[in-house]
């Protein structure tokens, strides 16, 4: 009887209350989030994920900015239909280094995780202009201002050092050389092409925006858009390695 | 299968079900303890009374 | 006219400390501004300044106007002294952003059917459906939960509420938070988590609101003269704490200077989505469920006027219910790359938070029993015990679609949106709509201007959530099957955009009820408006309230 006045402490005690509903719901976020940092079955082990060159960084934060996100997923689930309407199903591996990731909640459009090398850039190009002159049945908005939008890149070392801090294998050399990296990337058959692709392998170097002059928002999108899932060699790729 | 999967996956069964089942029991008994009638019937009124 | 007698006039350390750190921020933010590295960034960094200057030449102006000594905790009647300006203030705020957000939904609604209406970088769909969601979660719903906590936990506390410039701080401060998200989603300063789109710096400034908020009440719930603690203030209470744990959860970033809006969030990849979704799903849980459930607790049995149906039910109703929301974050990442054990564990607790929720929701219809007549001569009450129907509705078909079988069928697809919606416009603002049509007569001590009105809202906006609901059904499982539809064969049937255009028809339906949605919502603010210009009823049992300020 006394014991259970006690409790009455519950009801009139607000600081107990709030005590109780932190411990109640502390919990359930503990026991899922806190294993995903220490399990290492958490994430793949897989060959070919990289961080991502200055200009695909740039373009990344073009997505993120038009909010492509909300009706584009980056995450191809392991049913037959997406795995052969898309390709391979998506790793936790390759989204290891997504500053935040772009999975997705929801299918407007196609699924863009492996969208990289599946079109042109022509192709991109005229679709972000106009979506409708390709895909005539599509709801996208337009994005031609992105061609005619010089990309601001000229503090993208700082957005890289802070993406270093948190944990992203950016070294001080690949810091140091982010402004340089951007130009060689946007240009056609830049002779410091190679040294990109040693800092960045298998990045790909060409003007993305048809217009070598300039370096635009179109540039640095499309440049991130042809690199999607193209990282990982999914020939070499063994999905029995990495059951979970 | 990773070892420390299977040992925090074997742990967290076990205890998660006590744990479950022991606030449960908490709350039920803390609700439907009878001495306390009295008292939620007083609570329950607090917002038709006027001042 | 100060007489010997009256006690000097001195600003309060909360005034002078207020003023003075608001001066501070006037002054870091024009040095922000100066120097920013986007014109996006440095037009927020103004609007700190003008706000902060704004708000230090109220603090002296009412310093100047108000009497020497602090109002009063209880009137010479013995009643308490309620505070209620700031209470009206996010009504108004909440029917002013509950209209810009419904707006906002029916134009991107329109845009999906008519990609035309995209017409510039500003108001392409990308940009303004975040501006869509905060403004009728945040915006609308927050007010609606800032008004009817503070007014609650006043009454049932039977005490003022606690803090001078506190309380306004609060209110103020959340509105600015608003718009500063916003204005920065059509500039598109966005950090792209969805329902926590807004960058660094509003995250802070919502993360001093925020502790503010809890302090106020807390304070409020330390002066109650009544010896409990009503569990609608349980739920106040845990919507308030939690959403500040999951807002520093979710958040934590690294700016790229001080002088860039931009910022890269701490965690990536899977841990980043998990992070995201049990955030996420919360905000769904705390934000939009247990502060609404708060508002049924208190709004129907008063309205009804009988206790609710069982006080014993509501305290397992409210252990049960935050145990288990939390848990449930993972069905929005089934058959991704989060491990197999995580989406497990966010099936199962989501399948079991159907008992909790029906608890709830049989607790709020039956307050009615004995009293269902009411139901037929008050629209307002109607409405209150319709959401709770909604409610009930909403929370079967989520642990439904938690169902990894169902979701790998359901997700990515409109039946999600229409599943929200479901639970946005028939439990949240359905009870948000009764809630606000009883408290603007309470708090202006009027009579509602017309009761047939409110039989019009009712009806044409049910109208629309039947059409808006129904027909994102039909699309969304069209759509789903679509996807998954295999030729003789054993070809995919269809090419993606032969599933998009077979949304179409689906879209425009939807449209139309979200249009008729709003209409219903305009019906309300005229009828608000009629109710607050109207006369003052005298004496009228139990609703007189003294005046704020």
């Amino acid at each position: 009887m006394s014991l259970w006045q006690k409790h009455a402490i519950l009801e009139k005690n607000s600081i107990v209350l709030v005590i109780g509903i932190l411990l109640v719901i502390a919990i359930g976020g503990l026991v899922e989030i806190v294993p995903l940092f220490y399990l290492k079955n958490t994430i793949e082990k897989v060959d070919g994920i990289r961080p991502y060159t200055p200009l695909e960084l740039a373009g990344r934060n073009i997505y993120v900015r038009e909010g492509c996100y909300l009706c584009h997923s980056q995450m191809i689930r392991p049913l037959r239909d997406e795995v052969e309407r898309y390709g391979h199903y998506s790793l936790a591996a390759e989204s290891m280094y997504d500053h935040p990731f772009q999975w997705g909640s929801k299918r407007t459009g196609p699924d863009l995780a492996r969208v990289g090398g599946k079109y042109s850039d022509a192709w991109h190009r005229d679709h972000l202009r106009d979506p409708r002159s390709v895909v005539p049945g599509s709801v996208m908005p337009d994005y031609g201002f992105l061609a005619k939008t010089d990309l601001d890149y000229k503090h993208i070392a700082q957005d890289m050092k802070v993406q270093a801090l948190l944990g992203t294998p950016y070294t001080p050399e690949m810091i140091e050389d982010a402004m340089k990296d951007v130009a060689i990337q946007a240009s056609n058959d830049n002779p410091d092409a190679a040294e990109l692709t040693k800092r960045y392998p298998k990045a790909v170097a060409r003007d993305f925006d048809g217009n070598p002059g300039r370096v635009t928002e179109a540039d640095a999108l499309i440049a991130y858009l042809q690199m999607l899932g193209t990282e990982v060699d999914f020939k070499m790729y063994d999905d029995k390695a990495n059951i979970r | 299968m990773d070892p420390t999967y299977q040992a925090a996956a074997e742990f967290a069964q076990r205890w998660g079900l006590v744990y479950f089942v022991t606030i449960f029991a908490v709350v039920l008994a803390y609700a439907l303890w009878p001495s306390r009638q009295k008292q939620f019937d007083e609570a329950a009124r607090i917002p038709l009374q006027e001042d | 006219m100060a007489n010997a007698l009256a006690p000097q006039k001195k600003m309060t350390f909360g005034e002078g400390g207020l003023a003075l750190s608001l001066v501070g921020l006037a002054i870091l933010s024009i040095v922000i501004a100066a120097k920013a590295y986007t014109p996006e960034y440095a037009f927020h960094a103004y609007l700190f300044t003008a706000a902060s200057i704004a708000a230090v030449f109220a603090i002296t102006n009412r310093y100047f106007d108000r009497p020497a000594e602090r109002p009063p905790l209880v009137n010479a009647d013995g009643r308490p002294n309620y505070n209620m300006g700031p209470v009206k203030f996010a009504t108004i705020a909440a029917m002013f952003w509950g209209i810009a957000g419904f707006a906002v939904g029916l134009y991107i609604a329109l845009e999906l059917a008519f990609p035309a209406l995209n017409f510039a970088q500003w108001f392409n769909f990308g940009r303004l459906r975040p501006l869509h969601t905060s403004a009728v979660i945040f915006a609308f719903g927050g007010n609606v939960l800032l008004a009817t906590s503070f007014y609650v936990v006043q009454r049932t506390c039977r005490a003022r509420l606690a803090g001078d410039l506190a309380p306004w701080f609060v209110v103020l401060g959340y509105n600015f938070f608003i718009l500063i998200a916003g204005t920065g989603y059509l500039l598109g300063i966005t950090q792209s988590k969805e329902y926590a789109e807004p960058e660094w710096y509003s995250d802070l400034w919502l993360t001093i609101v925020w502790v503010t908020y809890l302090l106020v009440f807390l304070a409020t719930i330390w002066r109650r003269t009544e010896p409990h603690i009503y569990v609608a203030n349980w739920f106040y209470l845990a919507f308030i704490v939690t959403i500040a744990v999951l807002h520093l959860g979710n958040n934590p970033a690294i700016p790229v200077s001080i002088f860039s809006s931009k910022s890269y969030i701490a965690w990536s990849g899977v841990q980043d989505a998990m992070v995201q979704w049990w955030y996420g799903h919360n905000a769904v849980g705390f934000f939009l469920t247990a502060g609404f459930l708060a508002i049924m607790y208190y709004f129907i049995p008063k309205r009804a006027d009988r206790p609710v149906y069982s006080y014993r039910l509501s305290i397992i109703h409210f252990w049960a219910l935050i145990f288990l929301y939390i848990w449930a974050g993972p069905h929005h990442l089934h058959y991704t790359a989060l491990p197999d054990w995580a989406q497990t564990l966010g099936m199962t607790f989501s399948i079991m938070l159907w008992m909790p929720s029906w608890g709830g929701m049989i607790n709020g219809i039956m307050t009615l029993s004995g009293a269902w007549d009411k139901l037929r001569t008050d629209p307002v009450l109607r409405m209150m015990v319709v959401s709770v129907a909604f409610y009930g509705m909403s929370t079967f078909e989520g642990p439904m679609m938690s169902v990894k079988i169902v979701n790998s069928l359901s997700h990515y697809t409109d039946w999600t949106i229409g599943h929200v919606h479901s639970g946005a416009l028939g439990w949240v603002a359905y009870i948000s709509f009764g809630a606000v049509y009883c408290l603007v007569p309470w708090l202006w001590n009027r009579r509602l201007y017309s009761l047939k009105l409110v039989n019009w809202h009712f009806w044409i906006s049910t109208i629309g959530i039947v059409l808006y609901i129904t027909s994102m059904w039909v699309s969304g499982i069209l759509q789903g099957l679509m996807w998954r539809a295999y030729t003789s064969l054993g070809f995919l049937e269809y090419s993606f955009v032969e599933t998009v255009e077979a949304m179409h028809p689906f879209y425009v339906i939807r449209a139309l009820g979200g249009f008729l949605f709003l209409c219903g919502a305009l019906i309300m603010v005229f009828n608000l408006w009629k109710t607050v210009y109207s006369e003052a009823v005298a004496g009228e049992a139990g609703i007189q309230l003294q005046p704020a300020e």
